[in-house]
């Protein structure tokens, strides 16, 4: 079983056939600005002293996080990783709650218990990642496995980077999805330096999508700069999942823009592929199709960019006035209670 | 009520429970068709079939990972490690997931782990140890240490119906050496509340696990010298039963910690030090612990009774207490 490089995604006829409509692809335009919009606003804050800790960012994988996103049904559960925020936006989390997680207020998804994207809206089908990956791709096999017990036509998607695909973890997961035949998509977010180290120095394989065909599933790479090829992978493979077809592994290619976190100025990449990877900017690249393919008018984009802009002052004023959490509840959620068992994000 | 052994007592609490409640199902390693290496889960594969009862490759950190995630689902997982050593595969999975998902995002992780522990059968450094008090470090998790038959049940009974992650330690040498009256109907015994096995009014031990029968040979014998020990099982490590400790220890002023887990850190330091704190002025001598030696668990018969506490050794160290 050989890796299959996906093509790039062209007409609007083959969009419409991958199941997006106008508006949706409108939708997913807006929530690759948002999720930008964030992140950048996020870097003023953290100069601003405004953001304890350190402060990471998943810019050149935008299109990935949304792409993916958007396939998922609305059942469906992922485990989306730090460069993901993308995939958090597009399942419904509000802007002003991911400001309110990076500054450690009360209202951020975590309640100043975590930081960064280390969050997650259960309630949004989605769990919070550790930051030792990819340990989420065990925990992802576990809800498909729920799944499979139950007989329910749902997905998990587990998410990883390259650079955590060198763990075990990543081995005994797909391992054991491949073994049940689980409904779970493994989703690789190459961005081709795990901190300061290179892929020549990760894996010795051309891409770690061959990987699959050792767990006896299929593996994909897609250019994680093309928002459409990168959703119709993912629409392709999650409902493969869904009708028993068992995982898939898709590796999407990327280049991470910017350090590790904000304290890395990334020295050790090679300025010329910044420069290569800068043109194939994700969003821009969508925001030309848009315009050359489907018709995007000045007024619609002004419109979509405004709106962002408000939504994203509104945030950030919204987060600076949740409350700091209090300390005499740090102790308060080490155990959970009997009541919080069963409630709607358990199901 | 039936007499049950230790092991049936664990089996029959795990079925009764997969019984009532869908949601419940087993994972682990040869659990399935040979029923587990010590026959726990004899015949559950019939009964519930194979989606209920998984035969899982060997990945300590792919079943403990995956009981997080069919937790996160809805499911109450019980997942077996084949022994209590092997936990140490999967340690993130406990420690750094499933420990820590509550406090952070507020997500129970109702999963139990089974975890067959301690030695006396030359199982050698690698099929003997008592790990309990390296979790009982760990901000989130409970552990269980029964060592009775109807605390078996009743403890496992609880386990499962507890949001959090337990560890539920059952130690090997009692599987099929200790019976008693094990009521059939579902039952069970609160985490966090200690046992008294033995009242007594000079010296109290406190210990769990296969160390309640060593402490209470010991104060058998104690008899003889007309002292009479107190013997508390501790039942569960997290959380421990501070208050029958300390009632225990101030009205007898004299303690002997036991367990048989390694000395330093184990969990007796823990409640050495509490005692110290809670209850100096109530003591009439220093406390004691008795702990294997900072050691791997040997393989040889002369060096694992020297390794593990023995009656001799309570024997002695309850007489020097009581002269003290």
């Amino acid at each position: 079983m050989a890796v299959r490089e996906a093509e790039p995604i062209g007409s609007l006829q083959e969009v419409k056939e991958a199941g997006l409509d106008r508006e949706d692809l409108l939708g997913i335009y807006r929530n690759l600005l948002i999720t930008r919009g964030i992140e950048e606003r996020g870097h003023i804050l953290y100069k601003q002293g405004k953001i304890p800790g350190s402060f990471y960012t998943g810019r050149g994988n935008e299109a990935s996080a949304v792409g993916v996103a958007t396939a998922m049904g609305p059942h469906d559960v992922g485990t989306p990783i730090q460069r993901d925020l993308g995939v958090h936006i597009t399942r419904g989390l509000e802007p002003w709650r991911v400001f309110a997680q990076y500054m450690g207020r009360s209202d951020g998804p975590t309640r100043g218990r975590d930081g960064n994207v280390h969050m997650a809206d259960a309630r949004l089908g989605l769990h919070t990642m550790v930051s030792h990956l990819p340990a989420m791709l065990p925990v992802g096999v576990g809800m498909a496995l729920a799944f499979r017990i139950r007989e329910e036509r749902r997905v998990a998607v587990a998410w990883c980077g390259e650079g955590a695909a060198a763990r075990g973890d990543a081995h005994e997961g797909m391992n054991l999805a491949g073994v049940r035949r689980l409904p779970v998509v493994f989703v690789i977010d190459n961005n081709q330096w795990a901190y300061s180290t290179p892929t020549y120095l990760e894996y010795p394989v051309d891409h770690l999508a061959d990987r699959a065909a050792a767990y006896g599933f299929e593996g994909v790479v897609v250019d994680g700069t093309d928002v459409l090829a990168v959703y119709r992978e993912a629409k392709r493979a999650i409902e493969k999942a869904r009708e028993g077809g068992g995982p898939t592994l898709i590796e999407c290619l990327t280049l991470r823009m910017e350090g590790h976190a904000v304290h890395d100025d990334a020295f050790y990449v090679p300025r010329e592929l910044f420069e290569e990877w800068a043109q194939r900017d994700p969003i821009e690249r969508f925001r030309t199709w848009l315009r050359e393919t489907a018709e995007l008018t000045d007024e619609e984009e002004d419109e979509i960019t405004s709106g962002v802009k408000r939504l994203l002052n509104e945030a950030v004023q919204r987060a600076e006035e949740s409350p700091l959490p209090d300390p005499a509840d740090l102790a308060e959620g080490v155990f959970a209670r009997p009541e919080e068992l069963d409630t709607p994000h358990h199901m | 009520m039936p007499e049950k052994t230790y092991l049936q007592a664990i089996s029959d609490g795990l079925r009764q429970e997969m019984r009532r409640d869908p949601r419940v199902f087993v994972l682990g390693e040869d659990v399935g068709v040979y029923g587990g290496a010590f026959k726990v889960t004899l015949g559950f594969q019939e009964e519930f079939g194979p989606w209920r009862v998984l035969d899982m490759p060997l990945s300590e950190t792919a079943i403990l990972g995956g009981a997080t995630g069919a937790a996160l689902m809805g499911m109450r997982p019980v997942a077996e490690m084949q022994f209590a050593d092997f936990v140490s595969c999967g340690w993130d999975h406990l420690t750094t997931v499933a420990a820590k998902q509550h406090f952070r995002a507020g997500t129970p992780i109702p999963i139990v782990v089974r975890l067959p522990s301690g030695g006396g059968f030359s199982g050698g450094p690698f099929h003997s140890q008592n790990p309990e008090s390296s979790f009982a470090h760990i901000p989130g998790l409970k552990i269980v240490c029964p060592s009775t038959p109807t605390d078996a049940k009743g403890l496992l009974v609880s386990a499962i119906e507890d949001p959090n992650p337990v560890l539920y330690f059952e130690h090997k040498h009692l599987y099929r050496r200790i019976k008693a009256e094990v009521p059939d109907e579902r039952y069970t015994v609160p985490l966090g509340e200690a046992r008294v096995h033995r009242k007594g009014d000079d010296v109290t031990v406190v210990t769990w696990g296969a160390m309640v029968y060593t402490a209470d040979d010991a104060a058998g014998r104690l008899k003889d010298d007309d002292v009479s020990v107190e013997v508390l099982d501790l039942r569960t490590i997290i959380p421990w039963d501070h208050e029958r400790v300390l009632e225990s220890v101030r009205r007898t002023s004299k303690v002997l910690i036991l367990h048989e887990d390694t000395r330093t850190g184990g969990f007796g330091a823990e409640i050495a030090a509490t005692i110290a704190e809670e209850a100096f002025e109530h003591l009439d001598a220093p406390v004691r612990r008795m702990a294997a030696p900072d050691t791997p668990v040997p393989f040889s018969p002369p060096l694992e009774k020297a390794f593990i506490p023995q009656v001799e050794d309570v024997v002695a160290a309850l007489r020097d207490l009581a002269a003290y």
